[in-house]
């Protein structure tokens, strides 16, 4: 019985080994847990389970097995956001949506800034603020034909006209582990060792020499220890058109968070104007201004884009072209003052590399750049590794 | 050997649970956390209930793996060569003791605390797979082989500023401990301050949970926060009304500085209140 729940486990994408399913029956052997449901379920957990952004996805997988058992605890807790928020959408019939009265364009954005102001505090359903579901023209998940889209998906309707993704992109995740042992060892090629830091090994050329100079009286000399000293900036293009390209990125993601010791990154929209931000959720609470990130990471640093740089060519030369929010000073502009921050960086694209040459905006940022674009392959990420190297 | 929880520390059930698996199992157990939820705490705990001794290991951004078993001072062999001392002809006289050479050497169960396991280089967890595995290890320059009569309890605890290899994962128990809920903070606090006025306790948890609440809060305050806060507010003697709920939305609860400890939440907190008392 334990062995199928073991690769029930498996096949919901757990990462379990065969070593922690043994020790979680020597466990069981040993009389750690008396026999109820709920011991069993922690000690499972804590057996099974060595990070807790997994304690969701192993809820629910155990839920799913225990399923008729008995009640389980956990399960009715986590249920994703995401899901319930879907829930809440409407199904509007025909008659419905062709009652919803088409705003045009000018008066769209004229009314959806009134209504933010005249909102106070969040809001679902009902057919005038903005909030999930209803069928208000602002808000996610619902339906008008001429709306405008807050976060999330766009309810499978795609006729929003602009994005306005306000704090549903996700996170990337960065634990995914799958499949980038590769990209670690591409990543590698990045090491530079440098002795730097506290004197802590004894320099055992230099004692001699020392030594040799104090007339034969011990002089010792100490030196700091060989370390990787590279320092990465991760710039990530999130939402919009890299939802295709989220797999890879994750990927790339967290083999670079795990092989760095001086990694900080930051998360971008299209192009890169004056804020970047760390937190997709709080992306509006809580942004960085580029100018600090310029002066507090030095020209040692190394930089990474990675963006699939498919935008229209206004966000990257037009002052307010981004379609965020209305910047003062053209994508490029920032493009390049980064690029004058720090001179060693490269841009990765994880589309194709042959479609590069019919999209003007690639064009665009892959001159910017002094063409050290890359494609997110594994032969990409090298040359990428090696050019940041020179 | 099993640990149910002390007089000064508040155990829930699964806490429980993953200690005394790691008790009769005699693995290591990774306690993850945020911070201030006792993670620190627990071994010590554990150590008292159990009434063995503590060795702690507290992990600097500095610390080597080899450090916690022994390190060979070489230097100060070399300076007591230069000056002729006796105890130069012994290399064992130079062998400092690590935290683990120092509990395998007991003879009797003890507790090991590795604090704050992520300080460490990316490679540290991995060069300690082996002598947590077996509970042994070999040194070189004397030449014999330290092993543990009997196995520590081994406790670690990371903050998650790195993620740690698989292969160490693999041999640990894990356990997260999560924020208390009202209750379980409700006899913490029971516990720290046993003769606190019920009133008073209710409305500081009121505050404390509303705090908690505000979004775009950089740290919010956690645990030993609202001890310390308590204590505050005990030794200063404030009333429960001056944390009453009517006008809690628009008054900065008093001694807040214990609570808030980033600039800008306090900003952001004041700017609240004074939003609120704008909308009454």
């Amino acid at each position: 019985m334990l062995i199928d729940f073991f690769l029930h486990l498996k096949a919901k994408k757990l990462p379990v080994s065969t070593r922690e399913f043994l020790t979680l029956l020597e466990a069981l052997k040993e009389h750690v847990a008396s026999n109820s449901i709920d011991d069993f379920y922690f000690l499972a957990r804590t057996c099974l389970v060595k990070d807790e952004t997994h304690y969701d996805k192993f809820d629910q997988a155990f839920g799913e097995y225990f399923k008729g058992v008995q009640h389980v605890p956990g399960l009715e807790a986590d249920i994703p956001e995401e899901w319930l928020k879907m829930l809440m959408k409407k199904h509007l019939t025909p008659e419905e949506k062709a009652k919803l009265e088409k705003l045009g364009w000018d008066k769209l954005m004229e009314e959806f800034k009134k209504r933010l102001e005249e909102q106070k505090e969040r809001h679902a359903g009902g057919s005038k603020w903005i909030g999930t579901g209803g069928s208000s023209p602002f808000g996610h998940g619902g339906y008008h034909p001429e709306g405008i889209r807050i976060g999330g998906e766009s309810a499978g309707n795609r006729t929003a006209i602009k994005v306005w993704e306000n704090r549903e992109y996700r996170n990337l995740d960065d634990t995914v582990e799958l499949g980038t042992r590769n990209i670690k060892i591409a990543l590698r090629r990045l090491r530079r060792f440098a002795r730097e830091g506290a004197a802590d090994e004894l320099d055992l050329d230099g004692t001699i020499t020392g030594t040799a100079r104090n007339a034969g009286w011990l002089d010792i000399k100490m030196r700091p220890e060989r370390h990787n000293k590279v320092k990465v900036l991760l710039f990530l293009d999130i939402g919009g058109s890299m939802d295709d390209h989220i797999k890879v990125c994750e990927e790339l993601f967290s083999a670079a968070k795990s092989e760095f010791k001086h990694l900080e990154y930051f998360y971008f929209h299209n192009c890169i104007y004056d804020y970047v931000w760390k937190d997709n959720r709080r992306r509006h609470g809580e942004r960085f201004p580029l100018w600090d990130v310029m002066h507090k990471y030095g020209e040692d640093y190394k930089v990474v884009v990675v963006g699939d740089a498919t935008m229209s060519p206004y966000e990257i030369l037009q002052p307010g072209g981004s379609v965020e929010y209305s910047n003062e000073e053209a994508g490029a502009v920032w493009l390049q003052r980064m690029l004058d921050t720090w001179p060693r960086a490269v841009w990765l694209n994880p589309e194709p590399e042959r479609l590069w040459d019919y999209r003007h905006s690639i064009e665009l940022i892959r001159s910017i750049f002094n063409s050290r674009m890359f494609p997110l392959t594994l032969a990409g990420l090298e040359r990428a590794m090696r050019e940041l190297n020179k | 050997m099993r640990f149910e929880g002390t007089d000064t520390y508040v155990a829930t059930p699964d806490l429980m649970l993953a200690v005394n698996a790691a008790i009769t199992l005699q693995r290591p157990l990774l306690i993850k956390g945020e911070p201030g939820t006792g993670k620190t705490m627990l071994a010590e705990e554990v150590a008292g209930a159990l009434g063995v001794p503590l060795l702690q290991w507290h992990i600097k951004s500095t610390t080597k793996a080899q450090q916690g078993l022994y390190e060979y001072d070489a230097v100060s062999r070399l300076r007591d060569s230069q000056l002729g001392d006796e105890k130069v002809k012994d290399i064992a006289n130079y062998i400092v003791k690590g935290v683990l050479w120092q509990a395998f050497e007991q003879g009797k169960p003890s507790v090991i605390l590795i604090d704050e396991v992520d300080k460490a280089d990316i490679e540290f967890p991995n060069d300690l797979l082996r002598e947590l595995d077996r509970m042994e290890f070999h040194v070189y320059e004397t030449r014999q082989t330290i092993r543990a009569a009997v196995r520590p309890i081994v406790i670690i605890t990371s903050n998650n500023e790195k993620e740690l290899p698989d292969a160490f994962l693999r041999r640990c128990f894990f356990h997260y401990i999560k924020f208390p809920d009202k209750e379980t903070m409700g006899r913490i606090v029971d516990v720290h301050f046993p003769r606190l006025k019920q009133n008073l306790l209710r409305e500081a948890m009121e505050v404390f949970f509303e705090l908690r609440e505000i979004p775009g809060m950089k740290k919010k305050p956690s645990t030993s926060e609202l001890l310390d806060w308590l204590k505050l507010l005990v030794a200063e003697d404030i009333p429960p009304e001056a944390l009453r709920s009517k006008d809690r939305k628009t008054v900065v609860p008093p001694l807040a500085g214990a609570l808030l400890k980033n600039e800008q939440d306090v900003h952001l907190f004041e700017r609240l209140v004074f939003m609120a008392r704008q909308n009454r």
